[in-house]
């Protein structure tokens, strides 16, 4: 079968690696390009250099939504994967152990499908949904509530040191149920006999969790890490629907994208968008070699 | 098999986990694909059609069979008047031309692509949240000159020309640096609205002056009714429109003008300063801070609920909330209320404008046909046909003749006759966005009572002049 291999190879990735090319590639190179220009949107760019690079380094704007980049990238991982873990935990070994068998709590089965269900929804539906929560009035969610009481209402998007947690919170419960499913099949691959073993010689729930699960599950925690950390440099669609004024008040809550998406399509200034956007590539590509550097050690094989 | 990898071993869960990572990682900067619209900018390959045989129904010497594309916003005014008035009207005037309509609530989604490769419809309604910037649009030379258009013979007079037909204002309100380039259809009147129900209930009367202003709030405020409000969350701009008002108003028109031409020092004239003071003050003592994080519907919605007594708007809003208002609301408006009696202007100065901008794409195949297109809109048939439809009237003197308005619009159009010369406009938000954008933010941060006025005019002045110092940025004057 040597005979003919690479025509055989070739003919099968041309057309996946001309599409990728085409679409995922030649559009980053295209943005290098256009970064580089005054671009309004309309007719040829004139070429500029690294003028909008060097307009980056006194934007307000700009330095503000890294800011709350370097905020996400902190918090959003860290508390989704925490609750995340807490929850597959109590879902697939938190319970009674029958017949040898590890346990999920009672309902696990119930839990995991509720858990699940940010997930289904459309990023801008649950937008659209927390506005609701967060109103400021007596129609909000929360508010309404805490209204009835004779309690003073929560402005929760529009405090400016309140509304970026505001925006996290949503985040964070989107992403949990996914993580809540990924974790759990790292656990199911996680054999019985270990849990056993340690049981045997009397670990409480707690060591079983820090001292057997957490070390098996290290590579997909890694995983989970660089995936949330990639989410904390988008969150562009909670922010463009939920937050106040876009990315308001006063750009409390802004991120990169909310400002590529105004230069470019509200103020159309094409180039200078780019230049935000190469710079968010650096960023994301920065961030995702460090995680994978950093967090690598010898996992244990089982 | 040689396909299969050496050591299947080698690809264990852990390095598959990894690669996903990888490629989670290259696919997520998706802003990325902002490169992805052409950036030819291809100019020429566009042919366009010979012009006709001018004659005294054909002035503008359209081509009587050359077809015309015609793209209309479909928001506050529908798409029905252009499919059953407008259209009817140039088929009218050339049978063997096609009309081509297209509706869309995203105007620069639909058309920037088709900008960019040179295929422009011929007329577009250019309005929304999504319009093009104008600015870029001329600049770029996209827009057709209408100066052919301004002086043609109308349509129902061929002895007047058609920018004798207009409201004074409308030609200068669609021109950058002197050059007409927009039609604003709609004549748009800015002030204070209220339920003329709710007041008469109350005993309430408009405020002139200041003083009236303040034991007017107060009273409301004592009936358990928020007395003024605007929407934080989308339309801060409502309220930056009533602070420069009020600010022409104090230290007259000239004001205004400075901003436009971005001025040195234009946001820090004293009368900007007095009149974002006395702002605050409202803000601070008699809205509700919740407002900030409302859309303009809700807001607008618990006026119509008698929560909020005033609002501030431009007179679509009667139309926009129809559906929502109480049998006997009776919208009615008041002007901005003057601040002293040094102010230079009188109490009935208010900010009226054309709004709605159209206008005719320069590089597409029919030019002159989307000239002509305009100039049916202009005929006074257009014009009623307009107004019956969508209830609002247009920048045609002779169209909304006879017309019974509702309240709302009526009390407008009442409170622009008696301000007679008094009449004002301005035209920053649309030459520079990023103006406009800080000026809504800014306006928040007042209004809500995080900064003071002199704040207030110090950032915005700052954004000013960093735009003036942009050469990226095309300036306008007026």
């Amino acid at each position: 079968m040597r005979h003919g291999k690479y025509p055989f190879v070739i003919g099968f990735l041309f057309a996946p690696v001309a599409l990728y090319v085409t679409f995922v590639i030649w559009p980053y190179a295209q943005a290098f390009q256009i970064s580089m220009t005054n671009w309004r949107g309309l007719s040829a760019p004139q070429w500029v250099g690294f003028d909008n690079y060097r307009r980056l380094l006194d934007d307000g704007a700009f330095w503000k939504a890294v800011q709350h980049h370097g905020v996400l990238l902190l918090a959003l991982p860290l508390i989704t994967i925490a609750i995340a873990l807490f929850f597959a935990f109590l879902l697939n070994v938190g319970g009674k152990s029958s017949g040898g068998q590890r346990q999920g709590v009672w309902g696990a089965k119930f839990y995991r499908v509720v858990f699940f269900f940010p997930q289904v929804l459309a990023v801008a539906i649950i937008a659209v949904l927390f506005q609701m929560v967060y109103r400021p009035n007596e129609s909000g969610l929360i508010n309404g509530v805490l209204m009835k009481f004779g309690i003073e209402p929560v402005l929760f998007l529009i405090k400016p040191n309140l509304a970026l947690w505001s925006i996290i919170a949503v985040l964070v419960w989107q992403a949990v149920g996914f993580y809540v499913v990924l974790f759990s099949a790292g656990m199911a691959s996680i054999p019985g006999e270990i849990y056993e073993a340690a049981e045997m010689d009397g670990a409480t729930k707690v060591t079983l969790f820090f001292r057997v699960t957490l070390p098996l599950l290290w590579d997909t925690l890694q995983v989970a890490w660089v995936y949330l950390g990639i989410a904390a440099f988008d969150a562009f669609a909670i922010v463009a629907v939920l937050s106040v004024d876009g990315g308001g008040p006063d750009g409390a809550t802004t991120v990169l994208a909310m400002e590529i998406y105004r230069n470019a399509f509200v103020y159309s200034k094409y180039g200078y968008a780019s230049a935000m956007g190469v710079a968010l590539f650096f960023l994301t590509l920065t961030f995702a070699a460090l995680t994978l550097r950093l967090t690598k050690r010898e996992s244990v094989e089982y | 098999m040689s396909i299969t990898p050496e050591h299947p071993a080698a690809l264990d869960r852990r390095t598959v986990l990894r690669r996903a990572a990888a490629v989670g990682m290259l696919a997520t900067p998706a802003i990325g694909l902002l490169g992805a619209c052409a950036t030819s900018g291809s100019d020429g390959d566009n042919e366009q059609v010979a012009g006709g045989t001018k004659s005294e129904k054909n002035p503008l010497g359209v081509k009587e069979d050359a077809a015309i594309e015609v793209v209309i916003f479909n928001g506050g005014y529908g798409e029905k008047y252009a499919t059953d008035v407008h259209e009817p009207l140039y088929k009218k005037a050339f049978p063997k031309a096609e009309v081509k309509h297209q509706a869309t609530q995203a105007v620069s989604t639909v058309l920037q692509p088709r900008f960019a490769s040179g295929n422009p419809p011929e007329f577009v309604n250019n309005s929304g949240e999504k319009l093009m910037d104008f600015g870029a649009l001329v600049a770029d030379g996209q827009l057709q000159d209408l100066t052919e258009l301004w002086d043609a013979p109308s349509v129902d007079d061929p002895s007047k020309k058609v920018r004798d037909t207009v409201v004074p204002g409308t030609i200068e309100a669609g021109s950058f640096n002197g050059k007409p380039f927009v039609l604003y259809y709609v004549s748009t009147v800015f002030g204070i609205w209220y339920s003329g129900k709710l007041f008469k209930d109350n005993g309430w009367a408009p405020a002139k002056d200041w003083n009236e202003f303040m034991a007017l709030l107060t009273n409301i405020k004592a009936k358990g009714i928020t007395p003024y409000g605007y929407a934080g969350a989308n339309a801060a701009y409502y309220q930056w429109n009533v602070i420069l008002t009020h600010a022409a108003k104090i230290g007259g028109t000239d004001v205004l003008k400075n901003i436009d031409n971005l001025e040195d020092g234009a946001w820090k004239q004293d009368a900007v300063k007095q009149a974002a003071a006395a702002w605050a003050e409202v803000g601070a003592k008699f809205s509700d801070k919740s407002f900030e994080g409302l859309k303009h519907t809700d807001v607008q919605l618990r006026q119509n609920q008698y929560k909020v007594a005033m609002y501030p708007s431009g007179d679509w809003l009667e139309g926009e909330q129809k559906k929502d208002t109480p049998a006997g609301f009776d919208y009615q408006l008041m002007p901005v209320p003057s601040l002293s009696a040094s102010d230079k202007l009188p109490a009935t100065a208010l900010r009226a404008t054309a709004g709605e901008g159209y206008f005719v794409s320069a590089k597409s195949k029919n030019p002159k046909g989307g000239l002509e297109y305009m100039r049916q809109m202009l005929s006074k048939e257009g014009a009623k046909g307009f107004t019956e439809v969508v209830k609002a009237p247009t920048v045609v003197t002779a169209g909304s003749e006879g017309f019974a308005f509702p309240p709302g619009v009526a009390s407008s159009q009442a409170a622009l006759k008696a301000a007679g010369q008094d009449v004002f406009n301005l035209y920053f938000d649309g030459w520079y966005k990023e103006l406009d954008t800080e000026a809504r933010t800014a306006t928040n941060e007042l209004m809500f009572g995080r900064i003071n006025a002199d704040a207030f005019v110090e950032r915005i002045q700052k954004r000013a002049d960093a735009i003036k110092k942009d050469s990226s940025v095309t300036k306008f004057k007026r």
